[in-house]
């Protein structure tokens, strides 16, 4: 069987930059394939090339076994639908005219629209639900409205092959979902439909296959599992990024990081955070976001701070319920906290239990942030000896409100790995 | 269907109105004649039989007052139209029909016509004709590359050159002498000393053009929604653009060479009707025309009413401009 289109080693040079560079692939009829890459990885390009906007310099473009450069537009345009990406409109048509424009290829200069032509306007009104908006300027519905609009009128065109232009980037979450489920019945009807879908999830819920694009090159085709992986993500992208397996649709899932310490150059900075009570949980949150490798402790295992650190999977140092903080998990602690680029002491109760990890700190002489919350003497259940250690805490590090402590903490890694190649400066 | 019911409500309605300017100002002027007198004129000219009025009125209606209002109803008719083209085409609102250079272009052939020391009969029309065309090709020529016309670099283009040959008009009328009054006058734009001839040719490239206009009104919609989108629903776009161009451009040269540069019909009419019928150019096309040619056989009316005779020109930017504001304020005129 011919594939209903075939790219063969298309390159387009726009503006003296190489946008396309030998694309080659292939769809098969009544397929629906996504084009996901990167913000100018050529996903446009490729598109204008399939509907004819654009001659490639180089390779050719068939459809329906037909070179598109050898074809007038009308011929295309009774092939190829496109649903362009940016609809803004000055002009007030009212939305139906629109529609109607959609029958062109089919009516002949001197022709006038005949009752096939108004079923097929009403129709593609009705399955784009917009058929409400019939009469209304097309200036003035809302932009998610107008997307609708456009791929009735594409649906209007009634042609083999359709070409979506980032349909669902001006749509609510209900109507990304409708609109998708649609192009997925007009798949099943049997024809073929190439989108460009930013968005990676619905790219993998929806797509039969997807090509990956970057810079300008096919990275990755096939089927959304095998295409969507943490390497090519990540390649193509830039970000770390973790794909999974979405838990109600069973498609892949990618969840993204924008990559800060690759961009740099440097490794992820890791932070000890001394909790209790549940004390810690907001920062450990906060801190996760930002990127750093976390542990924890020494907490009790049924503290809220334990919990929390099993969530965000960081390295965790418990003892049992209502038992004290012993050597060995002082010992724990301490080790951590020297390994660690920072260590975060949250604004815990003091008790003579949890003496050991504030001793723990001390005895190291890693960077560390003393957070400023509830007085030191409404949380103070060890005497003076608790008086003294925070006290001592506060001297040697940066004292701040829970708001500032990623701010602080960055401030101390970056003072941390300045000063660990000469390993000469001398502590207080 | 709606749309052509809709058309020809308008078209007869302005028909009407056209008639009825056309009459009225067929009655005005230093000699008094009746309207009843006028109708009977017209009708015997059109269907023959002799009329109930003096000679001399026939003679004054048929050769004077009648030729003067046709070709003033034709000039209008063609501004008008290929100023809805080209505010369309452009999608630029300030578009009117010499943005390409087609007033510019006449106005140096008929100036240069005015100042040249040789007398050649019909040399001032002729020369604007091909003053207009010359100009109006080169800045298409300029504006393309590859077999692409950006409308953008066709508006530069057209303002570029419009500049240019401002300032060869302005150097020829520097050294116009005893010419320098006719030139100015020529340059205001005027309809007196209107022959049929003058009309009739006119009407010949008019007409035509006008049809061929009306025929690509569907293509020109299309347009309206970017040249891309034009691309992918089966439009020639660059074959569309030469051809809407080339006519829109034949009919301004043609209503520019018989009656000078009339400035402002071709800006306001189809902005007014835009706002009365829509964006649609099936029934912006026909109804803009009508319009423009019932406003300037109005507005040359105006002209010639009072003691002495006003350039029609004058008038039209005289009443047209503030009536433009006075839209523009109400944030009535848009984008088309």
């Amino acid at each position: 069987m011919t594939p209903a289109i075939e790219v063969d080693g298309v390159s387009v040079t726009l503006g003296g930059a190489a946008v396309l560079d030998s694309v080659s692939t292939s769809v098969d009829e009544g397929r629906l394939v996504g084009l996901v890459g990167p913000n100018g990885a050529g996903k446009t390009t490729l598109l204008r090339t399939i509907n004819g906007v654009l001659d490639p310099d180089r390779g050719s473009v068939r459809v329906d076994g037909r070179d598109v450069a050898t074809l007038d537009s009308r011929a295309t345009s009774r092939l190829v639908a496109t649903v362009p990406q940016s609809t803004a409109s000055t002009f007030d048509f009212p939305v139906r005219r629109i529609v109607e424009m959609g029958r062109t290829p089919h009516i002949g200069r001197f022709g006038t629209r005949t009752a096939a032509d108004r079923d097929a306007v009403d129709e593609a009104m009705d399955r784009a639900a917009v058929s409400h908006l019939a009469d209304r300027p097309v200036t003035a519905v809302s932009g998610g409205e107008r997307q609708r609009v456009f791929l009735a009128r594409a649906l209007a065109q009634d042609t083999p092959v359709l070409l979506l232009d980032e349909p669902t980037s001006d749509l609510d979450v209900n109507h990304q979902v409708r609109t998708l489920d649609l192009v997925a019945d007009l798949v099943d009807e049997g024809r073929t439909v190439v989108a460009a879908i930013h968005d990676l999830d619905l790219a993998a819920r929806y797509c039969d296959e997807l090509r990956l694009l970057h810079d300008g090159r096919i990275r990755a085709a096939g089927p959304p599992e095998s295409v969507l992986t943490d390497d090519t993500v990540e390649a193509a992208f830039g970000a770390r990024a973790t794909v999974t397996t979405h838990p109600v649709t069973g498609s892949a899932s990618v969840t993204a990081f924008a990559d800060d310490a690759s961009a740099t150059g440097e490794r992820t900075a890791t932070v000890h955070v001394i909790g209790g009570g549940g004390a810690a949980t907001p920062l450990l949150h906060h801190l996760d976001a930002a990127g750093f490798d976390l542990s924890v402790g020494a907490v009790s295992t049924d503290d809220a701070d334990a919990e929390t650190a099993r969530t965000l999977d960081a390295d965790l140092v418990t003892v049992p319920p209502y038992a004290p903080v012993d050597d060995e998990a002082r010992d724990a602690v301490a080790e951590r906290a020297r390994r660690a680029d920072a260590v975060v002491v949250a604004d815990v109760t003091v008790a003579p239990g949890n003496c050991p990890n504030l001793d723990a700190v001390l005895d190291t002489d890693t960077p560390h942030v003393v957070v400023d919350g509830r007085p030191i003497r409404t949380r103070n259940v060890a005497g003076a000896r608790g008086r003294r250690l925070v006290s001592r805490l506060r001297d040697r590090g940066a004292v701040v409100d829970a708001d500032g402590v990623v701010a602080a903490v960055r401030g101390a890694v970056d003072r941390d790995v300045d000063r660990r190649p000469a390993e000469t400066d001398p502590r207080p | 269907m709606r749309t052509s019911v809709r058309t020809g409500a308008w078209v007869v309605g302005l028909l009407g109105a056209l008639v009825a300017v056309t009459l009225a100002s067929a009655t005005i002027g230093p000699v008094d004649i009746g309207a009843k007198s006028v109708a009977d004129i017209v009708l015997a000219a059109v269907f023959g039989g002799t009329a109930n009025a003096p000679e001399s009125s026939r003679t004054i209606v048929m050769s004077i007052r009648l030729p003067r209002i046709v070709l003033g109803a034709i000039v209008g008719f063609a501004l008008a139209s290929a100023g809805a083209v080209m505010q369309g085409f452009f999608r630029n609102p300030m578009a009117d029909p010499s943005i390409v250079g087609v007033s510019a272009g006449a106005a140096t052939g008929a100036v240069a016509a005015i100042v040249a020391p040789v007398v050649v009969p019909v040399a001032l029309p002729v020369a604007a004709f091909v003053g207009a065309l010359v100009a109006a090709f080169g800045v298409y020529v300029l504006a393309s590359e590859g077999g692409r016309t950006p409308v953008q670099t066709l508006l530069l283009a057209g303002i570029a050159v419009q500049t240019f040959l401002g300032a060869v008009v302005s150097f020829m009328l520097i050294g116009a002498g005893r010419d320098l009054r006719e030139a100015i006058y020529w340059l205001m734009g005027h309809l007196h000393h209107s022959t049929w001839t003058e009309a009739g040719v006119a009407a010949a490239v008019v007409l035509p053009g006008f049809l061929g206009l009306l025929v690509y009104a569907r293509d020109l919609n299309v347009l309206l929604l970017g040249e891309e989108d034009a691309h992918s629903l089966g439009i020639e776009v660059e074959r569309t653009k030469r051809l809407l161009l080339t006519v829109s451009s034949l009919l301004t040269a043609a209503a520019v060479a018989v009656a000078g540069v009339i400035g402002f019909v071709g800006l306001v009419v189809p902005h007014v009707m835009r706002l009365l019928v829509g964006p649609d150019h099936r029934i912006l096309l026909p109804t803009s025309a009508l319009a423009g040619a019932a406003f300037l056989v109005a507005t040359d009316t105006v002209a010639r009413a009072g003691a002495a005779e006003l350039p029609v020109g004058i008038v039209t930017a005289a009443v047209g401009a503030p009536f433009f504001l006075y839209l523009l304020r109400k944030r009535e005129v848009r984008t088309p």
